[in-house]
């Protein structure tokens, strides 16, 4: 999966998940905001994308991401990590 | 058949804790009975179900050891489903006045009563969060609820299982879960074996009810608690106490 895949489907199950139109979740979109989301939306995201991914991501890794963008490049760097 | 609640009862092998999952099942839901030690009795109490028509399974579960609830609570997702229903009941009391009180039994305390009803909660938040269904019940004790000379750790560990429950229902109420605590008095079973009879005359001295609880008294309300009908009851501390600390 390339970047582009990557971001593409990181970007649909953030809407899923936020219940928002997938417009809106573009990579700069900051998640409390611009998304309206609170932390319990954001862990409920992050459990989300591991289970859709596979991957693990600890509490420590979640506190940097303030965007969509970052969420899709930590994911990239599970995915390069546990390849 | 509706959604099945799939119920995991720790410390189920017998007390409150085997009773509070015979009442989950007779109230239609797939119950795991988590034990430590006890498989036979575990198994028991899963034939019963069965007997009755249910679903049912024993689990090996010590709640104080991360990998073992991992394990627990993949085992019962694959025999039963995900877990719906979670009821922290496995416990741990060892009386002891605090001046000579060993720190290895506050630590046994601690790591049962309080670090496992967390561990398990948090491995069952998930599939609750995803499902935006879930019930939390805690069984605390009326030694949350007032102090208790020679129970310091266990008064100490059950009163942060309220503060537990409290933030939890805070943290997901919003998402179709609920967490609540019982808080039973003075009920007769394995744990309180060991309470000398001088102390039992004492407990009972300042119970309206004048007896001890039975484990179906407390597993009623745990059973309440858990059903989807308390769905507006949410971080409550519920005394099963035979009027105690009334």
């Amino acid at each position: 999966m390339d970047k582009a895949e990557l971001q593409e489907k990181v970007c649909s199950i953030l809407a899923e998940q936020l219940a928002i139109p997938v417009e809106k979740v573009t990579p700069e979109a900051r998640f409390s905001e611009d998304l309206d989301a609170d932390s319990l939306d954001l862990v409920e995201a992050v459990l989300a994308l591991e289970e859709e991914f596979g991957v693990s991501i600890p509490e420590e890794e979640m506190e940097g991401v303030k965007t969509v963008g970052q969420a899709v490049d930590l994911v990239a760097t599970k995915l390069g990590a546990d390849a | 058949m509706g959604e099945e609640r799939v119920a995991l009862v720790t410390g189920a092998s017998r007390g409150i804790g085997r009773a509070a999952g015979l009442a989950l099942a007779r109230a239609g839901s797939p119950v795991a009975f988590g034990y430590r030690s006890d498989p036979v009795n575990a198994e028991e109490a899963a034939a019963k179900v069965a007997a009755e028509g249910g679903r049912a399974m024993a689990v090996p579960i010590d709640v104080a050891d991360e990998a073992s609830v991992a394990a627990a609570f993949d085992r019962v997702e694959a025999g039963l489903g995900p877990v719906r229903v979670l009821v922290n009941n496995a416990g741990f009391s060892r009386d002891g006045l605090a001046v000579k009180y060993p720190t290895g039994a506050w630590d046994d305390t601690m790591d049962v009563n309080l670090r496992g009803a967390f561990l398990c909660s948090r491995r069952a938040l998930a599939g609750m969060l995803r499902a935006r269904w879930g019930r939390i019940v805690s069984v605390a004790s009326v030694a949350a609820l007032r102090g208790n000379a020679g129970q310091i750790a266990y008064s100490a560990s059950k009163s942060g299982l309220l503060g537990l429950t409290r933030s939890l229902a805070r943290e997901v109420g919003g998402r179709g879960i609920t967490a609540n605590a019982v808080c039973p008095g003075y009920v007769e079973t394995a744990m309180t074996e060991a309470t000398r009879q001088d102390n039992v005359r004492r407990y009972l001295d300042v119970t309206p009810a004048g007896r001890a609880g039975t484990p179906e008294e407390i597993a009623a309300v745990i059973a309440f608690l858990a059903s989807p009908e308390a769905s507006y009851v949410n971080g409550a501390v519920v005394p099963v106490d035979g009027g105690m600390t009334a």
